[in-house]
């Protein structure tokens, strides 16, 4: 019964967010400046996090490719479909919502119990659309230009460690990455990301809007926002792979 | 002018407002008390629409709010303006742009104009200086004096304010109590306070609406309420021993009225 309350309650703000803004020149501004604080401000983690993960995906590859009969030129091509198929999309997905979910879970909610939203309210303000909108349109943006940074540091990554270890030569390596390639794995994982993209949006404003109390209640909610959005990043993550592939 | 017609609310099978009718009245500062959990706030909050009420009607000179669609109900917003207990200004804009927002929002000023009527809103106000800085580096007086010139920057019809003086010291209190009630006279606009301050009280209560346990109590104005005969009102005016001495006094100087 709870999860049907809650699907009620998510949908009907849903509804909200998407109704006629009151001054669109107000929200493009805001667009803005979220495409900078959700998205600009994470190019970092996906950069460290990405060539981390590219360096040891290239090991790990590499260390179940021992056998004489795999070119060694595998490893790179191996590095680079795990990277575009699950790693940058989903994996990042879900680092992403811990950092960028709890973000807008805490700020919707702080400005909930301290009344801020009651005061859009009060103006006319659709304090849904105005707060959540931007957010939305910002996080669905940016997120495959995230995915692509992340594939692109992942390689990397993959071609500073492999070589330095003895893994694989970096011939090989940059021979692998253009083996066999298919440009339909990027378009299905585009895909996936503007749809995690608006989860990432969506359930922690969801869960921010409707705190009530005070900063305890705002940080049980940050928590609850990002279990529940790793849930459906991986339920729907599923779901596009049964679709698409 | 705000009337309020046999107004119902509950929470949860608990019923927290039970058939309040009262007038508010305009040109005056109108205020609600009652002890902390009587039910103020919740009848401030139903009055401009935060809460839903279970029965009863709500007019805005005539106009019923709770029989009002979405878009009815924003238009009416923009007559209103609301300063909340803490202030409830946006952590993100420094002072100048929170005063600016509703402008943005809902008037067609030139960039001129708007800068013209924020400078009016922080001047009528006191705040000089503070224009560019954020709200939290300003004091909680300075907090609520910005929320009101916020409140007041569309011109309204209806001030609302919640316990606008709670948490300053009883000089910065009255400052503030002394703004609204020149505000409400130099705009000639509705006014309704929501407070348990009895300074307050005597101060600039012009129309007062006592509630206790969600039950309207007791209407009247700073002059009447001293002299009370209403059991829970003595007990709220009184609990402070200093409104006891200035009815002792008076009753002293006006023996014929006892």
């Amino acid at each position: 019964m709870k999860f049907f309350f809650h699907a009620g309650q998510y949908f009907s703000l849903l509804y909200r967010v998407f109704s006629k803004p009151e001054k669109h020149r107000m929200y493009f501004t805001k667009i803005f400046t979220e495409i900078e604080s959700l998205g600009i401000n994470s190019v970092g983690i996906v950069a460290i996090i990405s060539i981390f993960m590219g360096g040891i995906m290239t090991l790990q590859v590499a260390y179940n490719m021992e056998n004489p009969i795999f070119p060694t030129y595998l490893v790179g091509l191996g590095n680079r479909d795990t990277l575009i198929l699950e790693f940058s999309s989903t994996i990042m997905g879900l680092i992403m919502a811990g950092k960028i979910g709890s973000n807008i879970t805490s700020e919707i909610g702080s400005m909930k119990v301290t009344e801020q939203i009651d005061s859009l309210e009060i103006m006319g303000v659709n304090s849904a659309a105005y707060l959540i909108l931007p957010k939305i349109i910002a996080v669905v943006c940016i997120f495959p230009f995230l995915f692509i940074l992340s594939v692109f540091f992942g390689l990397i990554g993959g071609l500073i460690v492999g070589p330095a270890v003895g893994a694989v030569t970096a011939a090989d390596y940059l021979n692998g990455i253009q083996y066999l390639f298919v440009p339909y794995y990027v378009t299905y994982s585009i895909i996936k990301t503007l749809c995690f993209g608006f989860l990432i949006a969506t359930i922690p404003a969801y869960f921010g809007y409707f705190v009530e109390g005070g900063a305890f209640e705002v940080g049980a909610a940050s928590t609850k926002a990002v279990v529940n959005t790793n849930i459906m990043i991986l339920v729907f993550d599923l779901i596009l792979t049964q679709l698409l592939l | 002018m705000i009337e309020v017609k046999n107004v119902y609310k509950s929470f949860d099978q608990k019923e927290v407002l039970k058939n309040i009718s009262t007038l508010f009245y305009k040109g005056k500062t109108n205020l609600i008390i009652g002890r902390s959990g009587s039910g103020k706030t919740v009848l401030l909050k139903a009055i401009v629409g935060l809460h839903e009420v279970d029965s009863g009607e709500i007019l805005y000179d005539g106009r019923d709010f709770t029989r009002m669609g979405q878009k009815e109900r924003k238009g009416l917003r923009r007559e209103m303006g609301m300063v909340f207990q803490g202030g409830a200004l946006f952590d993100s804009m420094t002072v100048e742009e929170n005063v600016r927002f509703p402008l943005d929002m809902f008037s067609e000023m030139s960039i001129a104009e708007k800068q013209k009527q924020v400078d009016f809103c922080l001047d009528r106000v006191n705040i000089k200086g503070a224009h560019q800085l954020y709200p939290s580096e300003i004091s909680g007086g300075m907090q609520k004096r910005v929320a009101i010139a916020r409140a007041i920057s569309l011109n309204p019809k209806y001030l609302f304010c919640d316990e606008p003086n709670s948490g300053l010291d009883p000089e910065t209190a009255l400052l503030i109590d002394d703004l609204i009630h020149d505000i409400t006279l130099d705009l000639d606009i509705t006014t309704i306070i929501n407070t348990h301050d009895m300074n307050s009280v005597m101060e600039i209560g012009e129309q007062i609406l006592f509630i206790s346990e969600g039950e309207m109590c007791w209407t009247g104005n700073k002059e009447e309420i001293l002299d009370t005969e209403n059991q829970k009102l003595q007990e709220f005016v009184f609990a402070n021993k200093q409104y006891q001495q200035v009815r002792d006094e008076k009753r002293r100087n006006n023996p014929e009225k006892i």
